[in-house]
């Protein structure tokens, strides 16, 4: 795991990198008729090339819904009920709109250009078949036919690759650890060399140890073939180790885009900065936390304005009627890479300045950034 | 509601008998269609439960944490050991007995949206843990009763919750109803099985200091079993680290997170994600799995994962060593003839 020089990058990233999976806009609903809850509402994300894209968010604020939404994978009763998702390969070009592709399109897209490792490797794989023809059989199904002798080869490939010994092809999934199963799953996902991955809570099922060796498995394999990641999880403090860009998603939206660094030291929406001190950390001083708060939201009863302003410590009158979109924050000249969904970074709306907590101006913190990368 | 620290007075030099107490716990589960072979779940594990004191028994999954809980709370018969309660054996399966053991010892359970029954309002729930418990309170002492627990778990004003069905309510709002049910029966210890991890990251700090709270109040001494070694520094007294059903380190929990001695412990702490560390990070490669519980490997049973694993690892399970004042770790590494291996491996140490 690299830490990127801190000082070089927010900037490079806004110009610099291709986008290749385009979130536009994206909104879901469960449900067909007038009490459909709304789960995901006018979502936007970009994922650049080569880039780890972390989705942290608690249960039901809508990450997995997004992923889902995004592959058109949403089983009944999600309806996509607006906008586009834009798939632009880097390397031909090729791609166009997910969400309006035919089936035919849809199954020669999926796998080759975006492959996706679901939650829970215990039930994504047929326990009545070995791994080796369920390896097999994705990998020829997207090549000529007859050729299941390269089938086979390619799968012991990526049974090596992913650090499993060969002779493991022909055993069952319940034959296998849990950690090898999600190896299984992750080279299924690499079979055909895509350049997205999207991983649902790939390690949340797995003790520490395991997920360490899985996410550096992963970032090592990353940065050999140069997929793009979109990482899904509920544990914040994982994706500031691994991801370059973290989006913190609550009751349906995205509430804020910011570099892994930046959520950090320099969080600026309040839930942001709520969530990061319910970790207790493993050094450093011992400090009472206190967590956020009352409950997650019921998407079935949304409060009105900003979803968050009920547990919110700087809730003011207009975050009851007014609902924030993502924009930029108070320090856009600054940041310009960076975007909040609050009304405190509202100057129209916000009562006064923005609270110390959520204001460390990103020059101060300029000297500790030179600690931790010399140090 | 009295604020938790006024309470606390009793006075810090009495030395305390342990409330609860395992020796040599061991529980071996039989292999299905075999005379022979059994499942190693628990291994001889010692354990001392203090009034007021959390301990934190942490281990990955299959390390048997949660089959302690379970032999604790007398739920399992225990193939070998003793559990000593307030000093003296207790053996209880069922009835009268266990029923009395029950009163004391108290267990939380993982996961709120199974543990709580969804067709029995909160009220029923709590009821039947005051009606078991208390059997002589009259109608208006139990409703009292009732009110307190809520009000305790800080669901309030407790009517809003008396009357709602488990699906009503959040899982943070689950599991503080569980909490209250195991306060019913006005225990001494509290079994926590992995309180939080089913609950949402934003409100597990919550949960967790309600129990802190609690703990202060009523004096209870409560065992803290997770995965989460993080969690342990913040919340227990004393961390104690499992290994393939045995304990292989034990100790303050901020000596034991902030200087682990046990190879597996570094291991464990190494892995954890931590944002704070991002650039020292200590770039030995994690390897392995835990081992078979059916055929454990002989001598340590790190040794197929240890970096460090010399010969007599292999072939001598190790015994309990003393690091330092008040940390002990089974691992060969600390035994007084190793100060050459030990200081090849960490390098000198005080």
């Amino acid at each position: 795991m690299t830490l990127v020089s801190p000082t070089v990058r927010p900037v490079a990233i806004a110009s610099d990198r291709k986008p290749v999976l385009e979130i536009r806009n994206l909104s879901v609903d469960y449900g067909y008729d007038d009490n459909a809850v709304h789960a995901l509402q006018d979502v936007s994300l970009t994922l650049h090339a080569g880039e780890v894209l972390g989705l942290a968010g608690e249960s039901g604020s809508g990450k997995s819904t997004l992923a889902y939404a995004a592959t058109r994978l949403l089983p009944p009763p999600g309806v996509i009920t607006g906008g586009e998702v834009v798939f632009t390969s880097s390397r031909d070009g090729h791609g166009g709109d997910l969400l309006r592709m035919s089936d035919a399109e849809l199954r020669a897209q999926r796998w080759r250009d975006t492959a996706i490792v679901f939650q829970g490797a215990m039930n994504s794989l047929n326990p009545v078949y070995t791994i080796g023809k369920q390896l097999i059989d994705g990998i020829a199904a997207h090549s000529p036919r007859g050729q299941k002798e390269a089938a086979k080869r390619r799968a012991l490939e990526l049974l090596d690759m992913v650090g499993i010994p060969k002779d493991r092809l022909s055993s069952y999934p319940h034959q296998l650890s849990g950690g090898m199963r999600q190896r299984v799953m992750i080279a299924m996902a690499l079979a055909l060399e895509p350049e997205v991955v999207i991983m649902d809570e790939p390690t949340t099922a797995l003790d520490v140890v395991m997920q360490r060796q899985i996410v550096e498995q992963v970032m090592s394999l990353k940065n050999d073939l140069g997929f793009s990641v979109i990482f899904i999880t509920h544990d914040v403090s994982l994706l500031l180790e691994l991801a370059d860009r973290i989006a913190i998603m609550y009751g349906g939206n995205i509430v804020e885009d910011a570099s892994a660094r930046e959520v950090y030291r320099e969080p600026r929406h309040p839930y942001t900065a709520g969530l990061l001190h319910s970790f207790p950390p493993l050094h450093g001083p011992r400090r009472e936390l206190r967590g956020i708060p009352g409950s997650p939201p019921d998407l079935m009863h949304l409060p009105t304005g900003c979803n968050f302003h009920p547990r919110c410590p700087f809730a003011f009158d207009a975050c009851k009627t007014i609902e924030p979109a993502l924009g930029p924050t108070r320090f856009e000249a600054e940041e310009p890479h960076r975007s909040v969904a609050c009304l405190l970074h509202d100057p129209a709306v916000a009562p006064g300045p923005v609270p110390v907590e959520l204001g460390v101006r990103p020059t101060e913190t300029s000297p500790l950034i030179k600690e931790s990368s010399t140090s | 509601m009295p604020t938790p620290h006024e309470e606390v007075t009793r006075s810090e030099t009495q030395v305390d008998a342990p409330v609860l107490e395992t020796i040599g716990l061991t529980k071996h589960f039989p292999v299905h269609r075999s005379r022979t072979r059994v499942v190693h779940a628990v291994d001889g594990i010692d354990i001392q439960l203090l009034r007021g004191k959390v301990v934190a028994l942490v281990g990955e999954s299959g390390s048997g944490k949660s089959t302690v809980a379970r032999l604790i709370a007398q739920l399992l018969g225990s193939t070998s050991g003793v559990i000593k309660l307030d000093g003296a054996p207790v053996k209880a399966h069922a009835g009268r007995a266990f029923r009395r053991y029950v009163r004391n010892v108290q267990m939380i359970l993982q996961d709120p949206f199974a543990s709580l029954n969804p067709i029995h309002t909160v009220r029923y729930v709590l009821g039947r843990s005051i009606r078991i418990h208390h059997p002589k309170a009259k109608k208006a002492e139990r409703a009292e009763l009732l009110s307190g627990l809520l009000t305790q778990v800080d669901l309030v004003p407790p009517e809003r919750y008396l009357d709602k069905f488990p699906h009503e309510l959040s899982g943070g709002q689950r599991q503080r109803v569980a909490i209250a049910r195991a306060l019913g029966a006005t225990p001494k210890v509290l079994l926590a099985d992995e309180p939080v991890s089913m609950l949402d990251v934003s409100i597990r700090i919550g949960v967790l200091n309600l129990l802190q709270n609690l703990k202060q109040k009523f004096d209870l001494a409560i065992l803290y079993i997770t995965h989460d070694i993080a969690s342990a520094r913040y919340f227990a007294d004393t961390t104690m680290v499992m290994y393939a059903g045995q304990i292989i380190e034990r100790g303050p929990s901020e000596r034991v997170t902030q200087h682990p001695a046990h190879p597996y412990t570094q291991l464990l702490i190494a892995s954890a994600p931590d944002p704070d560390q991002l650039t020292g990070r200590d770039e030995r490669p994690a390897k392995g799995e835990p081992p078979s519980l059916i055929t454990p490997p002989p001598g340590c049973r790190f040794n197929p994962r240890c970096p460090f694993a010399m010969e007599r690892c292999l072939t001598q399970q190790p015994p309990v060593f003393q690091v330092g004042e008040d940390q002990e770790a089974a691992c060969w590494l600390y035994a007084e003839d190793a100060s050459v291996e030990r200081e090849a491996a960490f390098g000198v140490r005080a």
